[in-house]
């Protein structure tokens, strides 16, 4: 099932060149860039993993797409996606995230049904890769 | 032996077009003249570093022509290293390099990120990288220009890490050199030493641009506009002086160039503003005029070399 969060989620997936056209655009404006993974596609995981440092500053895209690069190199079956964090208005806010990178084979999501307080139901959802343990997700 | 194959110049993939192209007209385009003669104006001699700046822009101007109607172009390497000695001006040119490469459109940007060995090397094991890429990561797109580099090589200390900062950035020149572009500046015999002992920088560098030490005259010059910038004249018995202190000066120990003479002229404007107080009153015209007598107690005069000290 394909992951649909942040922007350009229902289009294809963007190519190396579309992803560094969006990050000139940021950088441009002055926000930072960061790349973070994750193995827990649930849409309120918000926190993902950052890979290395954000990115203040940048001079250009290509050390931003270096560390991309290596960062799909290492977390193949994982999530990544990149956000721009806006500072220049005094408060810290991102402008922009979307996903850079999913793996090859994507799980879906089940239905959690909870009874509480005799009949009634609450229900919720689970990412499936999220039974297995951490190692063994997305193999 | 064999005659050499002709080989159609042009190649077979050239884009059909004009067959005369107007560099002229390419190069106005750019809008580099103006910035060049700005340049020429503001920056006294260093005629052949002025020179080599003509040719990295004939260079770089004929590349986009050829881009343009079809030839193969690598992109140039164009890492430089400014020798000369303190003062001749090699900050000062690396700057406005970031804006020259940029209009000529080799740059994505016009900064220059300027750094010393403390921005780049760490003070413990993995401090290091994350720094210098740091650096890099802000210089990207622009000119990352390193000041004494020299400091960034230790052989006496077998584990310094500026080896890794080195390791890092020779890497980046090599992959990154169409997106960034590193200048590195110090004093002549020990930039020598330097790539005597890292040849992979000498190989990486392909403008090795030496700056003169100016002549008397010149530094007359670059006072006289330092003096302009902040709305000062000398008289001219205080030009005669300063030729004649700039003659003295450059004998003795800590002669920075242009930045003696700047040294000087702080100093001179200090003794006439306290000339002027001591008097009482002031013409409103002799508020901007430096006088001999300004510049004549400068320490010079009292032939002790080594009271001459002078900070950088
Ligand atoms: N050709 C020039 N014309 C006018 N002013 C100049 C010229 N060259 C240098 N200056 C002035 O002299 C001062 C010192 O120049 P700069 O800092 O570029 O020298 P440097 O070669 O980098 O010296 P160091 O090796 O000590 O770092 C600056 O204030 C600069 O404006
Ligand atoms: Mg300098």
């Amino acid at each position: 099932m394909r992951l649909t969060q942040g922007m350009f989620s229902f289009l294809p997936d963007l190519t190396d060149d579309e992803i560094a056209a969006q990050v000139d655009y940021f950088i441009r404006n002055g926000w930072a860039v960061s790349i973070e993974h994750t193995d827990d596609p649930h849409p309120r995981n918000t926190y993902w993993e950052m890979w290395g440092q954000p990115m203040f500053d940048l001079g250009s895209t290509r050390p931003f797409m270096t560390a991309l690069a290596e960062c799909r190199e290492a977390m193949q079956s994982a999530y990544i996606r990149v956000t721009a964090f806006d500072a220049t208005k005094g408060w810290e806010s991102p402008r922009a995230s979307f996903i850079a990178h999913r793996p090859t084979a994507e799980d879906g999501f089940a239905l959690a049904r909870t009874s509480v307080q005799g009949r009634t139901q609450r229900y919720g959802i689970r990412a499936d890769v999220t039974d297995r343990p951490t190692a063994g997700r997305y193999r | 032996m064999n005659a050499p194959t002709p080989v159609d110049e042009a190649g077979p993939d050239r884009i059909a077009g004009p067959d005369v192209v107007d560099l002229g007209a390419e190069r106005r385009a750019t809008g580099i003249d103006d910035y060049l003669a700005g340049l020429d104006a503001r920056l006294v001699g260093l005629t052949p570093v002025k020179q080599r700046i003509d040719e990295i822009a004939a260079l770089l101007l004929v590349d986009r022509v050829r881009t343009r109607v079809g030839l193969a172009t690598g992109p140039p390497t164009l890492h430089m290293s400014f020798t000369g000695n303190p003062g001749t001006g090699k900050t000062t040119v690396a700057s406005a390099m970031g804006e020259i490469l940029h209009r000529l459109g080799y740059l994505r940007s016009a900064r220059v990120v300027s750094v010393t060995r403390d921005d780049l090397v760490g003070e413990y094991i993995g401090h290091t990288a994350p720094k210098t890429k740091d650096v890099l990561q802000r210089a990207a797109g622009g000119v990352l220009f390193i000041d004494e580099a020299y400091y960034l090589y230790r052989p006496e200390n077998e584990r310094d890490y500026g080896q890794e900062a080195i390791e890092i950035l020779l890497q980046v020149m090599e992959e990154q050199r169409d997106d960034l572009v590193v200048i590195l500046a110090g004093y002549a015999d020990r930039m020598e030493r330097f790539f005597g002992s890292n040849p992979g920088f000498r190989s990486r560098v392909a403008h090795h641009i030496d700056f003169p030490d100016f002549d008397d005259g010149e530094l007359v010059r670059i006072g006289e506009m330092l003096l302009a910038d902040q709305q000062y004249r000398l008289s001219d018995d205080a030009r005669a002086t300063l030729f004649d202190y700039v003659g003295r000066r450059r004998s003795q120990p800590h002669f920075a160039n242009a930045r003696s003479v700047r040294n000087a002229l702080d100093r001179a404007r200090l003794r006439q503003a306290n000339r002027h107080v001591t008097a009482g009153t002031v013409a409103v015209d002799d508020l901007s005029v430096i006088e001999a007598d300004d510049l004549a107690v400068s320490r010079v005069f009292n032939d002790r070399p080594d009271d001459a000290r002078e900070s950088r």
